[in-house]
């Protein structure tokens, strides 16, 4: 059996919560940028102009189709490449975690937007057509009446979808960046002490994911009844 | 060489589409130095487990061989470029991406243990050398294994991207070993390899071997044993085509070696107790290094 | 864009001469396969198991099963893979655990993968299972008891058949997912489609050429799977219930 050695966790913690903070980083840009533009993919898909549904089409199952792995190593090694290119750029202050940022901002768009879509769907086609008898234009009865209802009943598996997104963090593992896990592996690494680092981290995940779950869960019930 | 630059700036402007935005200054900088003149900023490619050359401590900072020479680069960049103040951007690298991200943009120049070979000079541009290894196998001291030889049939662990990486499989594949070669991201898990008993050797560059034996739990258990299979300098790494920045950093670099700096600085990471467990590695001074101090130049082996 | 594009480079012998860089690509493809695949089949035994678990009246199993379901979806997929790799074989008593990491490492890596990615799949795929089943009208649970069907019997020839067939478009989904996340098996050396794609960067300089041709090799993985399982669904699809129209 293995003799563990946990002594190298307590002077880690700073830099384990550092790393911590980076996911989070990434979680919540990625979950704020990703609602947003998945909207505007899911009104895009819906609309009747048919160059828009089809990019937006397009563009979901494309992200929906590749490994966040890959998509990440990317917008990592191949992505600042091509923008310099592109435009002869000075590159970024951190690409590693503005890459991060927009790989996962993209990437989890496509999977809003799938959600967002249902969401609208869901709204009975009746509140459209008492919107406009109403005198709302279009864009007025999308943000003011389906909008709303929308996202109300999809709150919870968009926090869901968060969770799951958190969890998905860890593989910026492929691009060196010390995110929770990173710094887990950094200092497991270095001190030898992996196996023990490793569980920890999962516990960690475990602990914050399940909570997370549970509140989810939570809020979910007391949607349902109100 | 005037009318050749011009093409160029307006080339980059076209391409650019800022030809109107941006008046054509008539100052000589171009490629990395004027990046790093703009931006205020140096991107600084280490690595996370090349002990000694380039590594973390146990908080967290970078520090080692390599890393103390790209400082004194850093310092005569900026006193070129006569900036009162150079930010450095830290940037870890792998042996398997550090090539790319030079090429990419996100590192500006990468000291570690990266060798200048040909084939790599077809990517990227090599400083000065600062080092020169042979690559060796590290294994159990009680494991039986002398030689390359000895490892038929064996599981053996090596970094990917590494330069013994391929010797490895060439070798394994030119003379038919059935050696089961595990290519592990970094340093640091090829030893991990090593030492959990999922291979019985781990072949890499002899000094970082040393190095990361510094790391062990029992130094005493590890031997670096067998025939080198190649002899490699090492270089810090820039984007190609970039001559003025060459030669800002091989002049930084030539000055360090020929003023007795850079032997101190050996002294330093292999005559003495070094982090993180104070081990000694006693690596002493070899004469090619010795040479390359004397007379530094940026010639590869091969 | 002063890029040279090389698309012949798959037809070069690599640089350790065992193989063209095409034969690289083609052996990470069927690593992704083989490994996909099995690893689904058994995420497919044990989440059917574990889902009907969760829906059985016996507090004691609900509960193993419920805490299982949460284990495993409650900790990232590359920390489990971790785990799996790195950490059990420590874990396990000296002589089995070394015994292990004396095998071939492909061996061990492809184990290691598969079981970490069929558990992972397998919490996913109760979920659906307990899901399926909960979605029946309760009255056929009761009919089935009432006719005199053991609790066995009733699953067995009453909810499962129901069940089977309503999960089949959910599960479309996360077979996909068993795809994509075979790519995270990429991080403990395993020379799948993503490794490949890795080290052909590497290798060949050439890296947007080995980005496009891995991307390109998922993207058909994906329309394969997807036809697939439309034929399935169609097959299977209970008239004149969810999802038959």
């Amino acid at each position: 059996m293995h003799e563990f050695d946990w002594s190298s966790i307590p002077n880690a913690l700073p830099f384990l919560w550092d790393g911590m903070k980076i996911s989070l980083e990434i979680t919540l840009s990625a979950v704020v940028f990703g609602i947003v533009w998945g909207t505007l993919l899911a009104l895009m898909r819906l609309s009747s102009v048919s160059v828009l549904s089809w990019f937006a089409a397009a563009y979901v199952n494309l992200f929906r189709a590749v490994p966040l792995v890959m998509v990440l190593l990317w917008f990592f090694l191949i992505v600042p490449h091509l923008l310099e290119r592109l435009f002869g750029l000075p590159p970024g202050s951190d690409v590693r975690l503005a890459s991060a940022i927009a790989g996962f901002a993209l990437f989890e768009a496509a999977y809003y937007s799938e959600i967002i879509r249902a969401g609208i769907q869901s709204v009975p086609k009746g509140q459209m057509a008492a919107a406009s008898a109403l005198g709302m234009t279009y864009g007025q009865s999308m943000r003011l009446v389906v909008l709303p209802q929308a996202f109300r009943n999809m709150v919870p598996l968009l926090l869901t979808q968060g969770i799951i997104l958190f969890q998905d963090t860890s593989l910026v593992y492929v691009s060196a960046l010390a995110d929770f896990f990173g710094a887990a592996y950094k200092v497991g690494d270095r001190d030898g002490r992996l196996v023990e680092l490793l569980l920890f981290a999962g516990v960690v995940y475990f602990i914050i994911c399940f909570a997370a779950s549970r509140l989810v869960r939570h809020f979910q019930n007391r949607l349902k009844t109100a | 060489m005037k009318k050749n630059m011009t093409r160029q700036v307006l080339a980059l402007a076209l391409a650019t589409g800022m030809l109107s935005a941006t008046p054509l200054l008539a100052q000589e900088l171009t490629g990395t130095l004027k990046k790093i003149k703009d931006t205020g900023i140096i991107a600084l490619g280490h690595r996370e487990s090349s002990i000694p050359f380039s590594y973390y401590d146990d908080k967290q900072q970078v520090i080692g061989y390599s890393h103390e020479l790209m400082l004194k680069v850093v310092d005569a960049v900026k006193t070129e470029l006569k900036m009162a103040k150079l930010d450095t951007k830290l940037m870890p690298v792998t042996s398997a991406n550090r090539i790319t991200l030079v090429q990419n943009g996100s590192v500006d120049i990468e000291c570690g243990s990266t060798t200048n070979n040909t084939e790599r000079q077809k990517q990227v541009s090599f400083s000065n050398s600062i080092f020169a290894i042979g690559t060796r196998l590290m294994t159990k001291t009680n494991s039986g294994i002398k030689d390359f030889p000895d490892l038929a049939g064996k599981n053996v662990v090596t970094t990917a991207g590494t330069t013994s990486e391929r010797l490895l499989r060439r070798m394994n594949e030119e003379k038919q070993m059935k050696m089961n070669v595990i290519s592990a991201k970094d340093h640091g898990e090829s030893f991990l390899t090593l030492e959990t008993g999922r291979a019985v050797a781990f072949m890499m560059d002899d000094a970082l071997l040393y190095g990361e034996m510094a790391k062990a739990k029992r130094a005493s258990d590890w031997a670096v044993v067998g025939t080198p299979q190649s002899f490699e300098a090492y270089g810090c790494m820039m984007r190609k085509d970039d001559p003025a920045f060459k030669k800002v950093v091989d002049a930084a670099l030539a000055k360090a070696m020929t003023s007795g700096e850079a032997e101190k600085i050996y002294a330093k990471w292999f005559l003495q107790p070094i982090p993180p467990k104070g081990l000694n590695l006693n690596f002493p001074l070899s004469d090619v290094v010795k040479a390359l101090y004397k007379a530094p130049n940026d010639k590869a082996f091969d | 864009m002063a890029y040279n594009w090389n698309w012949g480079v798959f037809l070069q012998p690599t640089a350790t001469g065992d193989d063209t860089y095409l034969g690289w690509m083609f052996y990470g493809f069927k690593m992704t396969i083989a490994l996909s695949l099995s690893a689904w089949l058994i995420a497919l035994a044990v989440g059917a198991v574990v889902g009907i678990l969760r829906t059985v009246p016996n507090k004691l199993l609900a509960g193993i099963a419920t805490a299982y379901v949460e284990v495993f979806r409650n900790i990232p997929l590359l920390v489990q893979l971790f785990l799996w790799y790195f950490v059990m074989p420590e874990l396990l008593p000296e002589q089995l655990g070394n015994a292990f990491k004396q095998t071939n490492p492909i061996l061990q890596q492809f184990l290691a993968s598969m079981v970490c990615l069929a558990l992972f799949t397998s919490a996913r795929v109760a979920e659906q299972v307990r899901s399926g089943i909960n979605s029946l009208p309760p009255g056929q649970k009761n009919a089935g008891l009432a006719m005199g069907f053991t609790l066995a019997q009733t699953y067995r020839h009453v909810l499962l058949p129901m069940a089977v067939r309503l999960i089949v478009p959910p599960l479309t989904s996360e077979f996909l997912n068993i795809f994509k996340n075979s790519a995270v098996c990429s991080t403990i050396g395993l020379l799948e489609l993503a490794a490949q794609g890795r080290q052909l960067v590497d290798y060949t300089a050439q890296p947007y050429e080995s980005f496009i041709a891995v991307t390109l090799a998922y993207l058909t993985i994906n329309v394969v799977v997807m036809f697939g399982m439309r034929w399935v669904e169609a097959r299977v699809r209970v008239p004149g219930y969810i999802g038959a129209k």
